[in-house]
């Protein structure tokens, strides 16, 4: 027990530290990379690279003045930040990083939680994750503020269901099974859900970058037309923890994706690997190749975030709607039913 | 009725399905902008790397000794009726016996003061001297708090000899050949009598 207690805080330990690790060294990467794209260095005078960057962003965050409107509802104001940065992590306990250890015949998951209906855990999670923006937004009594947490919220609802039948259509593919491990471990046998689910993944993760308030989809911030946003009002370090919390949901929705679509810790002739180096399942190195291969999946998959970003203009309020709900929801649909006959056909889909 | 033939017709054609779903143009666009990645970046890390002045580079002006450590202005104003900013004032004096190592001319100018503020850096008064005295050189003047700090007099414009300044960028042969033609000779009238005394 006493084992089990310590591996499970290490883990959750390990998945906070590289979940605030990813988020800050994102807006390294964020601002670099976009540098980059614009013929532009981007960082490069904190440390080699400007690797040293977030750094003095979050020493900057820290020493900065706390402001806390004299007009707003003070409980609220501070609760918000807190609350979409909890949520953003929580949905990180999900995530199986890497292929189970093997330590003396116990075999030790790499995974926090295997909860049995992940799937419906992560969509609820990251819709409370829009709570904070909704109370961020609405407590700052501010009209920005307002307008912007209305629009992130109505954004939300609306990609959600496009999102949720995506999944659903998933859940079919892999057979019926909600946990995300079992949904991860059964694309080792080489052949990747991207295969089966074109359409799904690209409704996917097109959803997916309107729930994380990404460009194109940062209708919720849009400096151009709302000032920041819900995070208006916002100084200090509670706007840190609200942009800290964007890349989280980021770096999870990354995550999610490489693992749902991408076979996560598995990659093309993996177990060929394993057998030419002469290791046994279950072992460290194993474990290790797999921790990195997810890894840099979910990386790729930030950078593409990142890429479309600063490539494509922002959506107008009423394209946003329109593709939410008359494209993407009938696509889904339309998906949903392709992955049903499918299956049925080739004998998986029992009544 | 056709007024003019500048009449154009407004394509307003339905969208392809290509154009409609968007993705074609959304990998077009982000292949452009990866194709950045590897272009040349303009950049100049600043501290480390400088851009290269210009040799005519118009910064803070100059008021040049000769090589005898005399001031080579005579206060003949030339400058300051040249300036369009009318930044530049002076104060004229004779120069009494035994000065003659200061100034190089039985006149010079006891106070010269260019407003820096006024003035646009346009390299006027250079052009007028015709003592090869006053020139801009590619000091950029220095910022200061308050408005009179901009008034730089000759303490601030004087070259040192220890610290000569050199102007010989802007000192093109074309501009001595031109300074030197018949009637503007003072380099040479200058150079006989400097000559004539030391015989004497």
């Amino acid at each position: 027990m006493a084992v089990f207690l310590f591996y499970k805080s290490l883990l959750c330990l390990a998945v906070f530290a590289v979940s605030l690790g990813i988020a800050a060294y994102s807006t390294w990467w964020e601002r670099k990379f976009a540098g980059l794209l614009q013929d532009r260095w981007g960082p490069s005078r904190a440390g080699w690279w400007g690797l040293l960057q977030p750094l003095a962003d979050g020493g900057k965050m820290l020493f900065k003045e706390e402001i806390i409107p004299n007009v707003s509802n003070k409980f609220l104001f501070v609760l918000a930040p807190g609350l979409f940065i909890v949520t953003a992590i929580m949905a990180g306990v999900l995530i199986p990083w890497a292929p189970d250890l093997v330590i003396n015949g116990v075999s030790y998951p790499m995974q926090v939680a295997d909860i049995n209906v992940g799937v419906i855990f992560l969509l609820g999670v990251t819709s409370i994750g829009v709570y904070g923006i909704m109370i961020g937004g609405w407590s700052s009594n501010n009209k920005y503020s307002l307008l912007g947490a209305i629009r992130a919220s109505a954004q939300m609802i609306s990609y959600e269901l496009a999102m949720g039948i995506s999944l659903i259509a998933l859940i079919i593919a892999c057979g019926g099974t909600l946990s995300f491990r079992e949904i991860v471990g059964m694309q080792d046998a080489g052949v990747a859900n991207i295969v089966l689910q074109p359409l799904g993944f690209i409704i996917f993760f097109v959803c997916a970058m309107a729930e994380t308030n990404r460009a194109p989809f940062d209708l919720a911030e849009c400096e151009t037309e709302l000032v920041g946003g819900y995070h208006t009002e916002y100084s200090a370090f509670k706007l840190g923890l609200f942009l800290f919390a964007e890349y989280i949901n980021m770096f999870v929705s990354s995550a999610v994706m490489a693992g749902f679509y991408f076979g996560g810790y598995n990659f093309p002739f993996s177990a060929e690997l394993y057998h030419m180096m002469g290791l046994e399942p279950g072992s460290w190195m194993i474990s290790m190749i797999g921790f990195i291969a997810y890894f840099t999946k979910t990386c790729i998959f930030i950078s593409v975030f990142m890429w479309i970003r600063w490539t494509i203009p922002r959506f107008r309020y009423d394209q946003l709607m329109n593709l939410g709900w008359k494209t993407l929801l009938p696509l889904s649909l339309f998906n949903l039913l392709l992955t049903v006959v499918i299956e049925f056909f080739r004998g998986n889909l029992h009544f | 009725m056709q007024l003019t033939n500048r009449k154009k017709v407004v394509s307003n054609k339905e969208q392809s399905f290509a154009e409609r779903i968007y993705f074609p143009a959304i990998i077009k666009g982000m292949a452009i902008t990866f194709s950045h990645l590897f272009k040349k970046r303009p950049t100049i890390m600043y501290p480390e790397q400088q851009r290269e002045y210009a040799p005519i580079y118009r910064g803070q002006h100059v008021l040049k000794r000769d090589d005898n450590g005399a001031e080579r202005c005579t206060s003949c104003g030339m400058c300051a009726v040249a300036c369009p900013a009318e930044a530049i004032t002076m104060e004229s004096a004779e120069r009494k016996k035994g000065e003659e190592h200061l100034y190089r001319e039985e006149k010079y100018a006891a106070k010269y003061e260019i407003n820096m503020l006024r003035c646009i850096f346009c390299g006027l008064c250079e052009d007028a001297c015709p003592k090869e005295a006053i020139f801009l050189t590619d000091k950029i003047v220095d910022a200061h708090f308050e408005r009179d700090e901009f008034i730089f007099g000759k303490d601030k414009l004087v070259e040192k000899m220890e610290q000569r300044v050199d102007v010989s960028k802007r000192q093109t042969p074309e501009v001595l050949a031109f300074k030197k033609i018949p009637g503007l000779k003072h380099n040479e009238l200058f150079t006989e009598k400097l000559e004539k005394g030391k015989k004497h």
